[in-house]
């Protein structure tokens, strides 16, 4: 297969994802309220002192995203009924190109996830002591995209499970961690004027591992799930 | 003389310890249509997906389109396979014409021809309509509209009549007989053999999930 023909497989996947996505609403309607109340709830459990929510409301931000980006990248929208993978698999769709479209869906909503949040963080938080914004942006989209990579991955894992639900969240949390370590430790790094960039190229690094590994294992989990 | 589309030589399906499917042998020629029937769970399904390439049988040879039943066929040879099974292969969320354009898309095949096959199956007025809110036989419809713009060499059918009135019974055998005339080959599996007969050349029964037998 082309390189050209499979960007365009995995185009047509992503575009499909995010129009049902656009339909079901599931992402807007029902994670960002329920991961902006998250956030709204934390001070409330651990107290209300300014300098301690300014130093904590970056590490909440991520670990937010973390928890409910796992619902976005186990959205309905992103799962596949046996019908559906038959069909997939009979127009000759290359498993790799589904893996890649399904994780560029996920991360974009995931992104979309991150950008409400942020501002409502900023206003609950107030972390006005970290400099070098222009960082947080590219750990904010690097997190996305290993997230999504990571849920996806899980996701084809866990293909036709019966278990699915409560073994895909298991293969995520400890992949996940890595990547609550990163982005935190940058937070943490940034608020004390030092360096980030191991922990960036580490985030870089995770996100290249995944992707090499889900497009390897794409074809192998496809035949296995079927 | 034509080369089989399908030819099984004492093919066998195990999952685990159980058998699904014992001593097969299958010869569909060109332009043929046969007819597979048998009660639940003797493995009709199960054979479908190995014709359509999507199982690989535990035991025995052959090919399908010319492909060794062993070997991972070329996205271009399952191209040719279409099947329709008891779930309609849609996307609830997207409407009957998206779904349609999702699938022309990845197999190459220009967008006025959704339109059209839409429109030959009787749903050129119900386009815009999102497949969860239609009802089974329109989704059974847009399934076969899907062929009529794939062009299949390959028809798979599981009990393709099931739940269908009687114009979309007639767009079956249409379905049916278009893909035969074109030098296609078709396998029909069904509980109700009178409907199935006048589409097919041979008949056979699968007794017990372990062996085809010719009832001609």
């Amino acid at each position: 297969m082309s390189a050209r023909e499979f960007w365009r497989q995995a185009y047509e996947i992503m575009r499909k994802d995010l129009k049902i996505e656009g339909r079901a609403g599931e992402v807007l309607s029902i994670t960002v309220p329920f991961g902006a109340v998250a956030l709204l709830l934390l001070p409330m459990a651990i107290g209300t002192e300014k300098a301690m929510l300014a130093r904590i409301g970056p590490g909440m931000f991520f670990a937010i995203t973390l928890l409910f980006g796992m619902l976005v990248a186990f959205r309905q929208s992103a799962t596949d009924d046996p019908a559906q993978r038959e069909l997939l698999t009979l127009l000759g769709i290359d498993p790799a190109a589904t893996f890649v479209g399904r994780s560029a869906a996920s991360a974009l909503l995931l992104l979309g996830f991150e950008l409400v949040l942020a501002p409502i963080d900023v206003v609950l938080y107030n972390p006005s002591s970290i400099h070098g914004w222009g960082w947080l942006v590219l750990v904010v989209l690097l997190v996305a995209i290993g997230l999504s990579l990571v849920g996806t991955l899980a996701g084809s894992v866990t293909a036709g499970l019966r278990t699915r639900a409560t073994l895909a969240p298991l293969l995520v949390a400890p992949l996940s961690v890595p990547l609550l370590i990163a982005s935190s430790q940058v937070v943490e790094a940034l608020r004390l004027d030092r360096t980030i960039l191991n922990w960036v190229v580490l985030l870089i690094a995770m996100n290249l591992a995944l992707t090499i590994v889900g497009v390897i294992t794409a074809r192998p989990l496809e035949e296995t799930s079927r | 003389m034509n080369t089989p589309l399908i030819n099984l030589e004492n093919v066998g399906v195990r999952f685990g310890r159980l058998t699904v499917l014992r001593g097969i042998f299958l010869h569909v020629d060109p332009g043929e249509g046969v007819g597979i029937i048998g009660p639940n769970g003797s493995g009709k399904s199960t054979l479908l997906r190995v014709l359509a390439t999507l199982l690989r049988p535990s035991e025995g040879t052959g090919n399908v389109l010319g492909i060794p039943l062993n070997k991972e066929p070329t996205p271009a040879t399952r191209r040719r396979v279409a099947l329709i099974g008891h779930h309609p292969a849609l996307y609830g969320e997207l409407t009957l014409e998206e779904n349609l354009e999702f699938v022309a898309r990845l197999a190459g095949i220009a967008n006025g021809s959704v339109r059209q096959s839409l429109e030959k199956v009787g749903l050129g007025g119900a386009m815009d309509r999102r497949a969860d809110h239609s009802s089974h036989g329109m989704q059974r419809r847009v399934e076969f509209a899907r062929v009529l713009m794939t062009q299949p060499d390959l028809l798979l059918l599981d009990e393709a009549h099931a739940g269908l009135d009687k114009m979309a019974t007639r767009l079956v055998e249409a379905t049916v007989n278009d893909v035969k005339r074109r030098g296609g080959s078709v396998v029909l599996v069904s509980h109700e053999p009178d409907r199935m007969l006048p589409l097919v050349a041979r008949t056979y029964e699968l007794v017990g999930g372990t062996a085809v037998e010719s009832l001609t």
